[in-house]
């Protein structure tokens, strides 16, 4: 009876928390001018890629589908924590930030292998290596205007 | 089937479709392991929701069917938290539930490296019906699951596994090697065990299109595990070994499947396993419930 009790205390559980999650999901998110303003302190991180890799050039920068390929992946990995249009959000930065903006390719390639563990930033290395230069090139893309051909499928 | 099983597949159900009517989901890009594990955490405030079966021949028995569901979380990005409940179904016996684990992966290092180590803990409450073969430890063999379930069950089992995961990322391809040492919590040896694991996507570059069947949504790869015996009778003697092929595709609705075919490679293995399982990877879970209990906006 005491195996039945708790199999059913356990089960309660993991039911109120499917209810959360069904009903939080259709929270509304904020919008974009309401993310909030960074301590440029973390942007700090961008300092610490070591000079080999604040060097290295970013073998898909003549690739003409660089910016749409990574403009999907940020949409599916990226836009959660940094926000739709990498505006940030309270969870995560804006790239949108001349800190970022005026990285070296290798920098931002360099913290997204790595991450900022201890500030909430994952490791992103389970991204193959051409898939992270993707991203980087799109993220670089977002402080300059997009030219058409290089804009992502729209969602079908 | 009990009561306890049923109130367990009837929770799992309902979990599932909930996590359906869940609009915020993300591609998992989950590597394709069963057994083995990598070095990558789930991301900070991210809920996993997994079912996974594995189905096995027995000599001089009936075959099987385990199942077991996870409930992995992101509590930080270098520290992972997961819930298992487990079950099996023996065919011409009965369907019991075999109990639970928790499992803690906490990643040691800040950057990434050649080889990137992780500390795993796991505390396990199970009974001896268990056969989800989650991992090969000390002398467990095929013959252990000749005994009905009836009488395997009435022997509870408290368990505190650790594992040493040693993984490395080169050129797309994951190799990873897990050390495991296990110790029953009532008068046993600590037990060992290993598994090994190679993977790589089918293709490294994304493709600039949405898609679902695109190569590099698919992962490859094979992983072998078994026991080494305890601390009294360390080696590979009276072990049983396997090795498995396996395959992941990660949907870009956030959705997992995974199957693996897997072999024996000694007497004392069951000659075939077949795995198969589906995972659901919800973004922002951590927010959601923050935001339910009044967090900030």
């Amino acid at each position: 009876m005491k195996a039945v009790a708790t199999a059913r205390a356990v089960c309660a559980s993991f039911l109120a928390v499917s209810v959360v999650l069904a009903q939080s999901g259709n929270t509304d998110r904020p919008p974009a001018s309401a993310a909030p303003k960074y301590d440029p302190a973390i942007y700090a991180e961008l300092q610490k890629a070591p000079e080999k890799a604040r060097n290295r050039p970013n073998p898909l920068q003549n690739d003409p589908d660089a910016v749409a390929a990574g403009a999907i992946l940020f949409e599916q990995h990226c836009a959660e924590c940094h926000g739709k249009s990498a505006e940030g959000s309270r969870k995560a930065p804006s790239l949108l930030a001349p800190e970022v903006q005026n990285a070296t390719p290798g920098t931002l390639f360099w913290l997204l292998t790595n991450g900022v563990v201890r500030k909430k930033m994952p490791v992103w290395s389970k991204l193959p290596e051409p898939q992270r230069w993707q991203l980087v090139r799109y993220v670089k893309s977002l402080g300059r205007p997009v030219p058409a051909s290089e804009s992502p499928a729209p969602k079908p | 089937m009990t009561s306890v099983g049923r109130l367990v597949l009837v929770c799992l159900f309902f979990l599932t479709v909930l996590s359906l009517l869940t609009p915020t989901a993300a591609l998992a890009q989950e590597n394709p392991y069963f057994v083995a594990y990598d070095h990558y955490m789930e991301e900070p405030g991210n809920l996993e929701i997994e079912y996974f079966s594995t189905f096995g021949t027995q000599r001089s028995g009936n075959d099987f069917h385990a199942f077991w569901g996870e409930f992995e979380y992101g509590a930080t990005a270098w520290w992972t938290t997961e819930f298992y409940l487990d079950g099996q179904t023996t065919f011409n016996d009965s369907t019991i539930f075999t109990g639970f684990r928790w499992e803690n992966r906490f990643r040691v290092l800040k950057r990434e490296h050649l080889i990137n180590p992780v500390f795993y803990v796991e505390y396990e409450n199970k009974n001896s019906a268990d056969k989800i073969l989650k991992e090969g430890e000390g002398h467990d063999v095929e013959s252990d699951f000749l005994i009905s379930n009836a009488e395997a069950r009435k022997e509870h089992i408290h368990e505190i596994e650790m594992k040493l995961i040693l993984s490395s990322t080169f050129k797309g391809w994951n190799f990873t090697e897990n050390t495991l040492a296990a110790k029953n919590l009532s008068n046993s040896p600590w037990e060992f065990g290993y598994a090994f694991g190679a993977s790589r996507p089918l293709a490294l570059k994304a493709s600039a299109k949405r898609c679902t069947l695109c190569r590099q949504n698919f992962i490859g790869g094979v992983e072998m595990y078994g026991g080494l015996g305890d601390r009294h009778s360390f080696g590979l003697h009276d072990t049983s070994h396997y090795v498995a092929q396996v395959l992941g595709w990660n949907l870009p609705s956030g959705w997992t499947l995974r199957i693996s075919p897997g072999f024996g490679l000694n007497d004392n293995s069951h000659r075939f396993l077949m795995r198969w399982g589906v995972t659901r990877e919800i973004t922002g879970f951590g927010s959601m419930v923050n935001r339910l209990f009044g967090g900030r906006k």
